[in-house]
């Protein structure tokens, strides 16, 4: 699937992670640009953790950008698989 | 050579000399005493009614002759909002004068001004017990000639006292004093309260210059410090920002999880064995140390106890303690809001004391060795519960060693109040990057998560758990916290040593390593 409009979820809030996405051509391929205040210790797996979520929702083509301040990973999930959602426009409930 | 915690020290560095390793808490105290050479105080003469006012700073900095290579000495009890220090390093710069030894009790926010004068070889040594900011960061670069010595408060009175700091000028502010040099935190427009870590300078530096915004008729009363030390007298426009002081350190936290550790902790005094009539008690300013004053003072009004003092690093909120009569005294080497300052001024109960009493463990009458019950912080906890109070996640210098090593050695009890993790980085490791307050002194670690003994406190374990506190072992608890952060990449320190920590009896207790890059 591909991203058809920008979307954002979660917040700056310290254990939070803010993350932006922005749709893309088709074929340009995954640019994540991380930022984090736990960059030294967790950037491996912050990037694992958002390819994961973008792999089991099939999303080849995003710019996705991630501001993180210090989110554990079950967070860091959530807010990749609403932000992907919200994008695609297949987000249920309320925003 | 390795110390006793096992950490390599070097026997002899370049400009600081020989080193001594860490052997133990009180491995050092031989019989009633820890063997030292004291130096002799400065004899200095001055005829009859002759004047120690100068015109301004730069005029009395002359008249003490400053030369290359000389120490040069301040408190920090305006802390953030110091405006002396800085005014000083100035002056000497113009000067011309270089190869600086810089010995302040502490460093601050208000000291990052420093940065370019370390860095072009101006100031080339540091002792201090804090270092924060981006003079933190530059001396985890390197850029500081010899290593940094971060010691204890009590610790900064004995290396005055043995000569390991030899104060050549010592400049220290004060909100009120005289055309002689009596002078005072405790009242005038920048009031700061009491003056404890400058009297150890007053009495040993060989020139002394107090430096106030507010000049007072003679004589100034408290004379918390005394004429007969002090050679010259500078009125200026400003010391700095008395407002500063606080930072937001003084009033109770509302964050859940620092009120959750607080109130944990305080169940933890209340069944120590020691909340009784006559406890003493210290506890931190900020986060959730302060916190646990507040739901303390709620268990001893319910339970009815009256305590005997508290000392510190004084609050406001311990000053309504103080009033409420939940304590008789309270003995203040610094003050940790403005407002304290009119209770040590009209509060025959809140005694200002010198720095020497609080904590010199080369005295016999330290307070900190009167203390039943100490709560303190800490930016990591190792499963032989070390406690590193200076350095950040990456190995960086961004903290203070203050009082926590002296307090936590002297205390019956030594808790430590933390979150098991910030931000996701565990705070409980296998090893702390530097050792402050070696585990031999901690009693008891509380976290959000559970409360931590120190197992050689098996009878501690037992009543707590007979009161229903969850103990679990800090083996266990790092374990339940890896697996929800995951396990933190270890950053490489590099080889260069750019600071050494010096436990409070003069030995090292650990050294930092250069940091290579600091993002």
């Amino acid at each position: 699937m591909t991203p058809k409009f920008k979307a954002q979820a979660g917040t700056f809030e310290s254990s939070d992670i803010m993350v932006l996405i922005e749709p893309v051509s088709e074929e340009a391929g995954r640019q994540i640009d991380i930022s984090s205040t736990v960059m030294l210790q967790f950037e491996d797996d912050i990037k694992n953790t958002i390819n994961q979520v973008l792999d089991d929702l099939d999303i080849q083509n995003v710019h996705l950008i991630a501001k993180d301040k210090g989110a554990l990973t079950p967070t860091i999930k959530a807010r990749v698989e609403a932000a992907v959602k919200r994008s695609l426009g297949i987000q249920e409930g309320t925003m | 050579m390795k110390n006793a915690l096992g950490v390599e020290i070097p026997e002899y560095i370049e400009g600081l000399g020989e080193l001594k390793p860490f052997q133990g808490v009180w491995e050092s105290i031989i019989g009633d005493e820890i063997p030292s050479t004291n130096i002799v105080r400065t004899l200095k003469a001055k005829k009859a009614h002759t004047s120690k006012l100068c015109g301004d700073l730069k005029e009395a900095v002359q008249k003490c002759n400053p030369f290359d290579g000389m120490t040069v000495t301040f408190h920090h009890h305006l802390r953030g909002g110091d405006g002396v220090l800085m005014q000083t390093i100035e002056i000497l710069d113009e000067m011309g004068i270089k190869d600086i030894t810089l010995a302040s009790s502490s460093l601050t926010s208000a000291h990052d001004g420093l940065v370019p004068y370390v860095e072009k070889g101006m100031i080339t040594r540091i002792f201090s017990s804090g270092i924060r900011g981006r003079l933190g960061e530059i001396i985890s670069m390197g850029k500081l000639k010899h290593p940094a010595i971060i010691h204890s408060h009590g610790g900064r009175v004995r290396d005055i006292l043995t000569g390991r700091i030899k104060p050549d000028l010592s400049v220290l502010a004060a909100s009120a004093a005289d055309e002689e040099g009596n002078a005072t935190g405790a009242h005038g427009p920048s009031a700061f309260g009491s003056m404890g870590y400058a009297d150890i300078d007053a009495r040993y530096s060989k020139n002394v210059i107090i430096v106030t915004d507010n000049l007072v008729d003679y004589p100034c009363v408290p004379g918390s410090i005394r004429q007969h030390f002090v050679d010259h007298v500078v009125k200026v426009d400003s010391i700095g920002d008395a407002t500063k002081i606080a930072s937001g350190t003084t009033r109770i936290t509302k964050s859940p999880m620092d009120l959750r550790i607080a109130r944990i902790a305080a169940t933890v005094i209340e069944h120590s064995g020691l909340f009784k009539d006559g406890m003493s008690f210290q506890v931190g300013a900020g986060g959730a140390s302060l916190a646990v004053a507040k739901f303390l003072r709620e268990d001893m009004k319910r339970k009815d106890i009256k305590g005997s003092f508290m000392i510190g690093g004084v609050t406001s909120y311990g000053v309504d303690m103080l009033n409420e009569g939940l304590f008789q005294a309270i003995f203040d080497v610094q003050s940790f809001d403005a407002a304290v300052s009119t209770s040590v001024l009209n509060n025959p109960q809140h005694i200002e004391i010198t720095c020497d009493q609080y904590a010199n463990p080369n005295n016999c009458g330290a307070m900190t060795n009167k203390l039943d019950v100490v709560v303190l912080g800490a930016l990591e906890v190792d499963v032989d519960f070390n406690v590193n109070v200076i350095t950040g996640s990456s190995g960086e210098i961004r903290g203070a060693s203050g009082g926590h090593s002296d307090t936590a050695s002297g205390a019956n009890l030594s808790v430590i109040v933390c979150p098991s993790f910030r931000g996701r980085l565990p705070i409980v490791k296998d090893r702390v990057h530097t050792i402050v307050t070696p585990g031999e002194s901690v009693d008891v670690i509380v976290t959000e998560r559970g409360v931590c003994v120190n197992p050689s406190k098996p009878n501690l374990a037992a009543a707590l758990k007979k009161a229903g506190v969850k103990v679990v072992d800090i083996n266990d608890l790092k374990k339940e916290v890896d697996a929800m952060t995951g396990v933190p990449a270890e950053k490489q320190l590099g080889d260069k040593i750019v600071a050494l920590v010096e436990y409070r009896d003069g030995t090292i207790i650990d050294v930092i390593h250069n940091v290579e890059n600091l993002s």
